[in-house]
């Protein structure tokens, strides 16, 4: 247990930090079809009349309303058309689509991992001759800039973001807006002391369909992030730290001991707990819970979207346990790459990066933007968690989402026996280990 | 939406068209052949749109999976029987295996027993087709309405909370304390809870053929067995499950092979934590979360192997049955 | 060799089980399996006209009392998505080529294995029916491959070489398992009058086998409606115009999983059809069919 050597009051002061500058008029003066970078819609005016770009993601239900509103402008600025196909199985699709090259013009990549291999395949298209990537690079948050670059080259850019790590609280029990709890120590002695009626300190539910464990994976990976900081986190996912180290046993402890344990219905309700609605619990009387931990994008699902931002739910960033590491962030987004290099699709690629198109999603609420420059943000809360993304000075991407898949699914599944109770944290990281001694070889 | 219409009338006429001209078009080009050569080539003309369909579909992959299972992830380099000593050596896939037995055994009984039973109980009702209709409706649902279906069904809230979980509800009314059925590793419950969904969607399956073999069982036998005396018992026992045993190993089967192959409800509704993986969803992961073809491929050659003593019986079987027809 | 008239069971004709205690027994155990498979159904039926925070706030039943509460809110939902009429016909166009392709095919090659001579006949029909196991992942990338070689993927063609080839197996083993236990004297006294093995086939396999076609039928129309995989692979990057309902339907539910509630709605939307199917040949699973020429 290291966690509470390091207090550190000046936390939430880097992270919430001003955003916005002035909405650019943006993107690329691209190569070939040049749309002007100059003042108007930045919707490329290329003339693309008659054709179409396919495009699969996993957007589905509002996010698939959202994507096809902001692709609008440039259908009616080109007139070509995009066909999209919104699906949770674009694993499946891509695998056999890369195997035998039948491919969509643009798609939804399942993470940076995925992203390399397409690209060593041949299948991905690099965009460094698409973009204007000196305008993308200054334009978005830089670890995203690379988080989408293999081999030297660009192939994934991010068209929206989310940031995690953040505590979700209801005001309406006490509220921490202006005095959120600066260390990992305050949170539990301030949580405790103003619990209150609330059954429990924690909401905790980690069910998730075929990706069930991973809200615990990304528990861990926030407790390492604030205790152990930027650079083990980066050896950790990358195969270059064992499970079984210190940093990596003091997550789990953390999380076992001050998570687990104190929270609403223990280990076995967290395991049969949808993650949508494992915060529910902060609306019901008396709460279930105090405190629920979740990334920006809650505020679309379970029980929030019913609910006043500011006056029902408010979030405070993950407290820090070393002081030295209290503005790491951990973001995350949707890469989005281009398998076809037509006209067309080149064109809507450009235009997906530009601030004008990028705050159309951010308008319609539930995404933040990739782009520093798009920042119609619908709140307060938004606006907050957006420039936690744009400025953050230290950022890191999801650690399990960068690990070799067999390594993530390991961790995810590890993590549910674990928070069941089935199985020691000594076991669970032997496993891991055991597991990493396979994953990170091929 | 000229294109639809066209598509339309294929759909109708077309396809059926082609095929019944096909079979007639075989007799047509038999005429060339002697009267001797006939019988000889007539049945591969027959057989030869199926043979065509399967080899292309089915047995064409299969080679390439088999010698797919004998590379590496990438496929570019052979690496002998690796990924099968991956496959016997690793602590989650011999714990699959071991589901898989339980599903073999449990899916088959189930779904076969309670398919028997109802087929035969609803041959003496009134309400024959309404029953019937009630056990097929799960047949109808798809994968993801079913895991939909039995979330309400297994839902679990702490211990003092409102169970809204079906069967937790009825726990908590006969003053039992919730199960997280899902969850609960005790005796494999939670395999045995996933069986259940299975079973719940196949006894349909199994019901619809079995009532159709036994309808075609000519009923003057069963009269006269009961004019001699015999009791309800002794003509089932006697003369309607001997003629329904082909009917039966057909069902079965069909059922092993299913819960050999059986995932999506794994997939779906646990993802194979806690112990409920099963070898199917091995596989899937391999293929299309880890990109590693050599590996799934070896998993399913393991599945390909695992029917050879269940095809061996289905050859006694069609051997019996032609010699008494 | 009409359809029987009546649905009437035998066991309503006096004699059938007469002892009414053995009665009691039958209609108990019945009603005790309708109800545990109806339950689950009925308890996603009742929540598909719940609200979706009620929902997963308390349980179905609480539906049924008052304040019920109930919304057609998730059908209207369901039923505004884009491109859904489309979806509904693609979805037709897809399954019915996909339903009658297999089975004639099946039943030519059923025929055959049943009443013609040829050597290796059974090894080849184990062979074939081995092929259930068979996993279809294991076969996208390969028919892909060759698809976009002959440039059909994308088209309702392609869904339906698949799914007659992924559909063969189990229709070729269920048909000759029927074809083969008609009696021999038929198909013997229909060759002595002179009939071709086709008329033979049209007249009398056939139509004597219509039980077993319309359970097959039945299996491979809710096999294909209820597919998403093979259309989505076959279809999906090409041409997304001709993607089926399920695809849709799928996409109810968000990236992270949300949205999930309208499931319920969608799922009774889209079970309507082959319901239909089922009870409309439902009336072929009758006795009778076979004017009980089949050999006991």
């Amino acid at each position: 247990m290291t966690r509470a050597r390091y207090l550190a009051p000046l936390m939430a002061l880097g992270l919430v930090l001003a955003a916005c500058t002035s909405a650019s008029p943006s993107a690329s003066p691209g190569t070939s079809s040049g749309p002007s970078a100059s003042a108007g819609p930045s919707t490329g005016e290329d003339d693309l009349t008659g054709q179409s770009v396919t495009v699969i993601g996993t957007w589905g239900d509002a996010e698939e309303e959202a994507f096809l509103a902001m692709v609008k402008p440039w259908e009616d600025a080109t007139g070509a058309t995009v066909k999209y196909t919104g699906t949770r199985d674009i694993n499946t699709i891509l695998t056999t689509g890369v195997a035998s090259g039948v491919l969509p013009d643009l798609a939804g990549l399942p993470g940076p991992g995925q992203m390399a291999e397409y690209a060593a395949a041949g299948a991905l298209k690099p965009l460094d001759d698409v973009l204007d990537i000196a305008t993308y690079e200054s334009e978005t948050a830089s670890g995203l800039v690379s988080l989408g670059q293999a081999d030297g080259s660009t192939f994934g850019v991010f068209i929206k973001a989310s940031v995690k790590g953040l505590i979700w609280f209801n005001p309406g029990l006490y509220d921490y807006t202006d005095n959120a709890p600066a260390t990992w120590d305050d949170l539990l002695t301030q949580g405790a002391a103003n619990q209150g009626s609330a059954q429990a300190l924690w909401c905790l539910g980690i069910e998730s369909g075929a990706a069930s464990g991973w809200p615990a994976t990304d528990w861990i990976e926030q407790i390492v992030l604030h205790q152990a900081g930027p650079d083990v986190y980066n050896q950790w996912w990358a195969g270059d730290l064992a499970w079984d180290s210190p940093e990596i046993r003091g997550a789990f402890e953390v999380y076992m001991n001050d998570v687990v344990g104190k929270s609403f219905g223990g280990g076995t309700n967290a395991v049969a707990t949808s993650f949508l609605t494992a915060g529910d619990p902060l609306f019901t009387s008396p709460q279930g819970c105090e405190f629920f931990h979740q990334a920006s994008f809650i505020t679309g699902l379970g029980d929030f979207p019913n609910r006043t931002a500011g006056t029902d739910y408010n979030a405070f960033p993950f407290p820090s346990i070393n002081a030295a590491y209290a503005n790491a962030v951990e973001g995350a987004g949707d890469l989005f790459g281009m398998f076809h290099d037509t006209p067309a699709a080149k064109s809507l690629m450009r235009y997906l990066v530009t601030a004008d198109a990028q705050n159309i999603w951010v308008r319609i609420g539930g995404a933040l933007s990739a782009n520093k420059n798009a920042s119609d943000y619908p709140d307060d809360i938004s606006s907050t968690m957006g420039s936690m993304v744009a400025n953050a000075e230290m950022l890191v991407f999801d650690a399990s989402d960068q690990m070799p898949a067999a390594m993530n699914e390991a961790f995810w599944s590890t993590m549910v026996s674990l928070t069941n109770g089935s199985i020691t944290i000594d076991k669970a990281l032997s496993d891991l280990d055991a597991v990493a001694a396979d994953a990170y070889g091929s | 939406m000229d294109d639809r219409l066209i598509t339309a009338i294929v759909v109708v006429v077309g396809v059926p068209g082609v095929l019944v001209g096909y079979i007639w078009g075989t007799e047509q080009v038999l005429r060339l052949f002697g009267g001797r050569m006939q019988p000889r080539i007539r049945p591969w003309l027959w057989l030869l749109p199926a043979l065509g369909f399967l080899g292309v579909f089915l047995v064409y992959p299969t080679i390439g999976t088999i010698l797919r299972s004998l590379q590496d992830k990438a496929g570019t380099e052979f690496v002998g029987l690796a990924n099968y000593a991956w496959f016997f050596s690793n602590d989650n896939a011999l714990s699959a295996l071991k589901n898989n037995v339980l599903w073999v055994v449990f899916l088959t009984v189930f779904t076969v027993g309670i398919g028997l039973l109802i087929s035969v109980l609803v041959d003496r009702v009134r309400y024959e087709s309404v029953a019937k209709s009630v056990i097929f409706v799960p047949l109808a649902v798809s994968m993801v309405a079913a895991g939909v279906i039995w979330k309400f069904m297994y839902e679990y809230r702490p211990p003092g909370e409102v169970q809204i979980g079906t069967l937790n509800a009825a726990l908590g009314a006969v003053g039992s304390g919730p199960v997280a059925f899902l969850q609960a590793q005790d005796f494999s419950m939670n395999t045995f809870a996933l069986i259940a969904v299975m079973t719940w969607m196949w006894t349909g399956f199994a019901m619809v053929i079995i009532s159709a073999a036994l309808k075609a069982i000519n009923p003057e036998l069963l009269e006269a067995a009961r004019m001699d005396g015999a009791n309800e018992w002794q003509v089932f026992r006697g003369i309607i499950f001997p003629l329904l045993v082909p009917t039966l190993a057909v069902v079965s089967t069909t059922i092993v092979i299913t819960a050999l192959k059986a995932f999506d409800v794994v997939y779906t509704m646990t993802s194979g934590n806690l112990e409920t993986d099963v070898i199917a969803n091995l596989m899937i992961k391999q293929m299309f979360s880890f990109g590693d073809f050599g590996r799934a491929s070896a998993i399913a050659v393991v599945l390909l192997l695992a029917i050879v003593p269940i095809m061996l019986f289905n050859i006694r079987q069609f051997r019996s049955q032609e010699a008494v027809r | 060799m009409t359809t029987a008239a009546s649905t009437r069971p035998r066991g309503a004709r006096p004699g059938w089980f007469a002892r009414a205690r053995g009665r009691v027994g039958v209609h108990a155990v019945l009603a005790i399996l309708m109800i545990v498979w109806l339950l689950p159904t009925v308890g996603l039926l009742v929540n598909s006209f719940r609200q979706p925070a009620a929902v997963s706030a308390s349980g179905w039943w609480e539906g049924l009392t008052p304040p019920y509460d109930l919304t057609l809110e998730n059908y209207a939902h369901v039923l505004a998505r884009n491109g859904i009429a489309d979806a509904f016909i693609n979805s037709l166009f897809i399954t019915i080529p996909a339903t009658v392709i297999p089975i004639l095919v099946a039943a030519f090659a059923a025929y055959a294995f049943s009443w013609m001579e040829f050597r290796g006949r059974n090894l080849l029909f184990v062979v074939v029916v081995g092929l259930l196991v068979v996993p279809l992942q294991t076969t996208l990338i390969p028919i892909l491959r060759l698809f976009a070689s002959l440039g059909i993927n994308g088209q309702f063609l392609a869904v339906w070489l698949a799914h007659t080839g992924y559909g063969l197996p189990f229709a070729i083993y269920l048909l000759r398992n029927y074809m083969g236990g008609l009696p021999r004297e038929v198909f013997e006294s229909a060759a002595i009058d002179g009939a071709s093995p086709v008329t033979s086939f049209f007249r009398l396999a056939l139509p004597m086998s219509v039980p077993v076609i319309a359970a097959l039928a039945i299996f491979q129309f809710l096999f294909v409606w209820n597919d998403l995989l093979v259309s989505l692979i076959y279809i999906g990057a090409a041409n997304p115009d001709n993607l089926p309902l399920t695809v849709n339907l799928a996409n109810l539910v968000n990236s992270l999983g949300g949205g999930w509630q309208a499931l319920g709605a969608a799922a009774f939307l889209s079970m309507a059809l082959p319901l239909v199917v089922f009870f409309s040949l439902q009336r072929f699973f009758v006795r009778g069919i076979v004017g009980g020429s089949v050999k006991g």
